[in-house]
């Protein structure tokens, strides 16, 4: 390689950070949306890289659906602290029980639809008009289409097939009031950049992405991790195994690999070697052949 | 990708690539045959595709359907907007603008050209070079693609002759004459067979070149951004003001051209001060040079008034500074471009306005010809135009630096993206 080139980690970088500036420079309220998973972490750690040795100038805020793993609030809170950056979480048991959004039932119930209505509630509340999300256009079709800056309307509606062109890197980020704009940063990044980015800055993430003792069951050719809240359908049995999450979201509906990955180096070729994508175990897109689509559409992340 | 070791990855290089013919030229399945053989697609992604594929009564899988994300795509069978793609290989990571090659999706093509190292252009070995391959190379041209390389598929319906692709490489060159092409390679193929693609074909020996997927992972990218003019559009000015880093005042933005080093002498656009480089941050640590297109934050040895919207360039080297500005056009929506009309103009970092004074004439992307005496300017048409700002612009043309010579419309009423410039 001659001597002027970026290697793929450095020039995805610097597109974050650039886009991030953007943000920065183009909206009054901004936003990061942090979920405790190794997306939002790198993306905290970008923020916090774009505007050294100033603070991250975004408020966090997470969108709580009471169906945590655990572990993810104490690194959030952690993480925030270390940063020195405000931190705001809005609660989708508060969405519950003002009657702003429905409980699902049955087995296979999961909040995690609802925390649409959680999050530009959120939005609104604090008035942010930009937030800056980790979503990856490689992780499902409908992301694949979106852009870095990503208009939404007075009701956070995506409008797939009307967006506006983004050409070089040149990112229009004009609205009306009351209108607002969900930012991806690291669209151009894949699973295995955001790994190896972790471990080339030695970025700390929840233990649970390393191999740990967990109870799990499986439903639809998925492991999930057992949890009080859980109902088990008919035949669905519950076992101890060693497991890792690849992706960190609700409990009701993350998916758990197993694994006996104990280092980043071991995570990286596991996921080299794989035949199955991160979001393969995500309940969630499960519903439908365009459910992250619909839902994106109503405003999800 | 099983090929991968958890620290190769230090070698690797990013290049963008955009693919431009239709549905009928075999595009979708020279992506998939491009992510397939390099193991991009995974298990899952098949069986839903494959599910999608037989509820749509098909008995073979589509892998139009990976890139279709949208339901109105697969509703239609028709790609509204540009998709990305991903796949790497031991040497590079490679991003796919797939984009649609209908005529009224011309705004697409342009939108997936503006990033791109490299175009794909994908001609039918049963058609050769025809009105669309026209439409594509202009645009690949125009939007300044480094590298084209020309995809002769389907030779397994033309028995795999060489003078099937000579032909359509000698008239690709003659028409190509015409364009400023910088760079051209051809390779004939089959992306349904897997002749040339990754594998090298057995069945046309007569072909001494490289595979297409030989060609992407070596074609040479260092020197598509520009590393001779610097220029430093200030995007964000750092100020902590703790106390720790009372008097820190640094100057965030990417490069967009050339080199910068510490101890440089350097001149501000638009108040003309002249300075030297103190420091090049890059996080934590302080960096000796800086070049195209990382991000840093760049501190000088004089206090001057800096804001965002402003351009730091060498003293030698400057950019051309005017409010008169001439580009090649595309339009991007229903509302057409009208003479006199004003918009809000992005350049750079910088946000002006702008109001178009002339409209020289419309290229017709089929024939390239020029058409003089129009008053308008229609989604998807392209064409020279007059441009006078409020306030000036510090550029270089779009042929010596594709960031400080682009440019973007926006319509005031309602804020959308309207028209794209490349500065001539």
């Amino acid at each position: 390689m001659t001597k002027y080139n970026l290697n793929h980690l450095k020039e995805l970088e610097a597109e974050a950070i650039y886009v991030m500036r953007e943000v920065a420079a183009q909206f009054e309220r901004p936003a990061l949306l942090f979920s405790g998973g190794k997306d939002s972490i790198i993306m905290v750690h970008l923020a916090a890289k774009a505007f050294y040795p100033a603070k991250i100038p975004f408020t966090l805020v997470h969108i709580d659906t009471g169906h945590n793993f655990e572990e993810t609030l104490t690194f959030r809170d952690e993480l925030a602290e270390k940063y020195g950056a405000k931190l705001v979480v809005g609660y989708v048991q508060e969405s519950i029980d003002k009657g702003d959004a429905v409980e699902e039932k049955g087995v296979g119930a999961s909040r995690n639809v609802l925390q649409t209505v959680t999050l530009l509630s959120t939005i609104e509340k604090y008035k942010f008009d930009a937030a800056l999300g980790g979503g990856r256009r490689d992780e499902e079709k409908a992301r694949a289409k979106e852009r870095f800056f990503s208009h939404r309307d007075e009701f956070g509606q995506w409008d797939p097939k009307n967006q506006r062109p983004e050409l070089w890197s040149i990112y229009n980020g004009k609205k009306n009031i009351g209108e607002h704009f969900r930012v991806f940063p690291i669209s151009n990044w894949t699973e295995m950049d955001v790994w190896q980015y972790i471990l080339q800055d030695n970025i700390p993430i929840p233990d649970l992405y390393f191999t740990h003792r967990r109870k799990v069951f499986k439903r639809d050719g998925v492991w999930l991790a057992a949890a009080p809240f859980m109902q088990l359908k008919d035949g669905e049995e519950i076992i101890e195994m060693d497991v890792r999450c690849r992706t960190i979201g609700d409990i009701t509906c993350t998916g758990v690999v197993e694994s006996r990955a104990t280092t980043l180096e071991d995570i990286i070729r596991e996921i080299a070697a794989t035949r199955v994508t991160e979001r393969g175990g995500r309940a969630d897109d499960k519903r439908s052949e365009a459910a992250m689509e619909d839902r994106k559409k109503e405003g999800y992340f | 990708m099983s090929d991968f070791s958890s620290r190769a990855y230090l070698d690797m290089q990013l290049l963008r690539f955009t693919t431009a013919g239709s549905v009928d030229d075999g595009k979708s399945t020279l992506i998939g045959r491009l992510l397939y053989d390099s193991k991009a697609i995974f298990q899952d992604q098949l069986d839903a595709i494959e599910q999608a594929s037989i509820k749509r009564g098909s008995d073979v899988v589509d892998l139009a359907l990976l890139t279709d994300g949208l339901r109105a795509e697969r509703e239609q069978g028709i790609t509204i907007d540009v998709a990305y793609r991903y796949f790497a290989t031991p040497k590079r990571k490679f991003i796919i603008a797939d984009t649609p090659g209908h005529v009224q999706y011309t705004r697409n093509m342009v939108t997936g050209a503006s990033t791109a190292n490299v175009a794909l252009i994908l001609v039918d070995a049963r058609h050769g070079v025809i009105e669309q391959t026209y439409r594509h190379t202009y645009i690949a041209t125009l939007l300044q693609i480094p590298h084209l390389i020309v995809c002769i598929n389907k030779m397994d319906l033309m028995e795999y002759s060489q003078e099937v692709y000579d032909n359509i490489q000698k008239d690709f060159e003659a028409f190509a004459a015409k364009l400023n092409v910088k760079d051209v390679r051809f390779v004939p193929i089959s992306a349904l067979k897997g002749d040339n693609v990754v594998n090298k074909s057995e069945n046309m020996d007569w072909f001494k070149g490289s595979t297409l997927m030989h060609l992407l992972e070596n074609i040479h990218i260092g020197s598509d951004y520009n590393h001779k003019d610097p220029r430093f559009p200030v995007q964000y000015v750092i100020r902590p003001q703790t106390e720790e880093f009372h008097d820190y005042r640094g100057y965030a933005g990417r490069i967009a051209g050339g080199i910068f080093k510490k101890g440089d002498e350097v001149k501000v656009l638009p108040s003309g001060f002249t300075s030297t480089i103190k420091a090049i941050d890059e996080y934590k640590s302080e960096i000796d040079e800086a070049y195209a297109p990382m991000a840093v934050t760049i501190r000088l040895n004089d206090e001057i008034d800096i804001s965002r919207g402003d351009m730091i360039v060498a003293v030698d080297n400057e950019p051309q500074t005017s409010q008169d500005i001439e580009v090649m056009m595309c339009w991007m929506n229903e509302r057409p471009m009208k003479l006199k009309g004003k918009y809000a103009l992005k350049h750079t970092t910088r946000d002006v306005r702008c109001m178009i004074q002339g409209l020289d004439y419309k290229v017709d992307v089929n024939t390239l010809n020029k058409v003089k005496e129009q008053e308008e300017l229609k989604m998807n048409e392209i064409g020279r135009v007059k441009l006078r700002t409020t306030k000036p612009l510090f550029f270089d043309s779009y042929n010596k630096n594709r960031q400080t010579g682009s440019l973007i419309l926006i319509d005031e009423g309602t804020n959308e993206t309207v028209g794209v410039g490349m500065i001539i």
